[in-house]
């Protein structure tokens, strides 16, 4: 009996497939890997650098710049579930190893910054127009103040106070 | 009358993947007595509450320990759920215990492979640790984590499964079911394997209940202690019965392990047929106030976890009890009296998790 299922075993393994995987690892979709910023969409709002537990991500406002320790990130995934821009992303390939504690800094592109320029100078345009529709509302005597100029640059105002705040 | 000598056994060595020390007091072949030290690799992670707030405080109770990582998690989110009242969604409560099981299966799994090391069978060994890699293949699948999960959170959990992939998981546990009853068999039949378990390091009843064991080390006794009766999670909604062997030696250990990987597989196919539709966590407002102690059964036995909040962001005192320090006395009761080359086997069979008891 005990020839005979050592046989099966033997001949089952002869035409089975190899029990080995790859090296090469296929990664599920998923997977934490590690951090990846698309600098195209970042406007260094630094909710990242606050959520995250590790402080591993710092954000330079005055230099455009949005950094990450790779050595103290510990993939938690809290900054991409945070990101208002959803600029970062989680890459599936697990952080390479190294044997030095380095700083990976990212510009922000120039896209991104004359994008926020523009942005920036549109709400402060409309704020201005508010505040002259206001002062002219208040010197036309007291008619109430028309609500729709002052509502309407209320979203990208918001946006321009958080950046500023941070 | 022969002599007494005291042989050092660690805290570096084959069969330890963590640093303990004991000090084997040896009359010829026969260890008398056996004095465990431990401390070697204590990191303070208990004293990390000062600088960590508890949303974030989550992350440092995961790394506690690689193996039962997700449990740690687990047992830290509930107590401060329960003294800020929160109650989570049924949904959360169901892939919590999905997740559980999935890593008492991994545990288990790793466990027997280290003791088929351990005896010499290294064919048995990889195929135990091949098998755990589909449940490691399942984690990273739903949680995007092989070893640190870090789904657990205050108030629910950080990630949802799809149903598909819980479909997935059906069928994939059923596979491995398949493949672990080829891998059960030589330990529980094989003749060489028995001789090197049956009879070795009996520890009674009487004795496991009075040292305080937990876990299979107690259930292998004969006493049925399951903290996951109690109900936490959703275990209060799926059938199950503490897994018990009667002897109390090396063999019924094994043997319990080996059953309870099984009614693992059984406890995540009732969850996937339960699993209700709904939202994965309800918002966290305001800040913990208040003292709990939350129990719950870790692949290695029972872990306690005791949370002091005083109503800011910083919880005051955070305490882990876990299973290897309270099987750590029931250890050097069995070493009593056993052969030197049994010493190995018997540290083995308590499933030492050295990382958990210093944090």
């Amino acid at each position: 009996m005990a020839l005979i299922n050592f046989n099966k075993t033997v001949l089952h393994n002869l035409v089975s497939k190899p029990k080995t995987r790859k090296a090469e690892k296929e990664y599920p979709v998923g997977t934490r890997g590690h951090v990846e910023n698309d600098m195209d969409l970042c406007i260094l709002c630094g909710l990242c650098s606050i959520k995250c537990p590790t402080h591993a991500i710092t954000v330079d406002k005055n230099e455009k710049t949005w950094s990450i320790r790779p050595m103290s990130c510990i993939q938690c995934r809290c900054c991409v579930d945070n990101c208002p821009k959803k600029s970062l992303s989680m890459g599936l390939r697990f952080q390479e190893p190294g044997t030095e504690k380095v700083t990976k800094t990212f510009k922000q592109s120039e896209k991104a910054i004359a994008a926020q320029e523009a942005l920036m100078k549109a709400a402060k345009e409309r704020a201005a127009a508010a505040a002259a529709a206001k002062a002219a509302a208040a010197n036309a005597g007291n008619t109430p103040a028309p609500a729709a100029p002052e509502k309407a640059p209320a979203a990208p105002a918001q946006a321009t106070q958080d950046q500023n705040k941070e | 009358m022969s002599t007494r000598s005291v042989i050092p056994f660690g805290p570096q060595h084959p069969v330890l993947p963590e640093p303990i020390h004991l000090d084997l007091v040896m009359e010829d072949e026969k260890v008398v007595e056996a004095i465990p030290s431990i401390g070697f690799i204590h990191r303070g992670l208990e004293k990390l509450v000062d600088k960590k707030d508890f949303n974030e405080m989550v992350y440092v109770a995961e790394r506690i320990c690689g193996i039962c990582s997700l449990g740690h998690g687990l047992g830290y989110s509930e107590a401060v759920e329960h003294i800020m009242d929160i109650d989570v969604p049924s949904r959360a409560k169901y892939l919590r215990t999905i997740w559980s099981e999935l890593s008492r299966v991994h545990s288990h799994l790793l466990w027997l492979g280290l003791l088929a090391d351990a005896f010499g069978f290294e064919s048995l060994y990889m195929e135990c640790w091949r098998l755990r890699e589909e449940a490691l293949d399942m984690f990273e699948a739903s949680t995007g984590g092989r070893v640190i999960f870090s789904v657990m959170k205050v108030g629910g959990i950080r990630r949802d499964v799809s149903d598909e992939m819980l479909k997935d998981f059906y069928q994939r546990i059923n596979k491995m079911e398949e493949q672990l009853n080829t891998i059960a068999k030589p330990f529980l039949n094989d003749m060489a394997v028995q001789t090197r378990l049956r009879g070795v390091g009996v520890l009674t009843a009487e004795q496991a209940d009075a040292l305080g064991c937990a876990g299979p080390f107690l259930r292998a006794s004969g006493i049925a202690r399951d903290i996951r009766s109690t109900g936490y999670c959703a275990y209060g909604d799926v059938d199950f019965e503490p897994i018990i062997s009667t002897e109390g030696d090396s063999y019924a250990r094994t043997e319990c392990r080996i059953k309870e990987i099984f009614q693992a597989f059984d406890i995540i196919r009732q969850c996937i047929d339960k699993m209700p539709a709904g939202d994965i966590d309800v918002p966290v407002k305001g800040m913990p106030n208040g003292e709990y102690v939350m129990r719950i059964e870790q692949p290695r036995g029972e872990a306690i976890y005791y949370v002091k909040a005083n109503g800011s962001k910083f919880i005051d005192r955070m305490r882990v009890r876990t299973p290897t320090f309270a099987n750590l006395s029931g250890l050097v009761e069995t070493l009593k009296g056993c052969d030197l080359a049994d010493v190995p086997i018997l540290v083995l069979t308590i499933d030492p998790c050295i990382s958990c008891t210093e944090r």
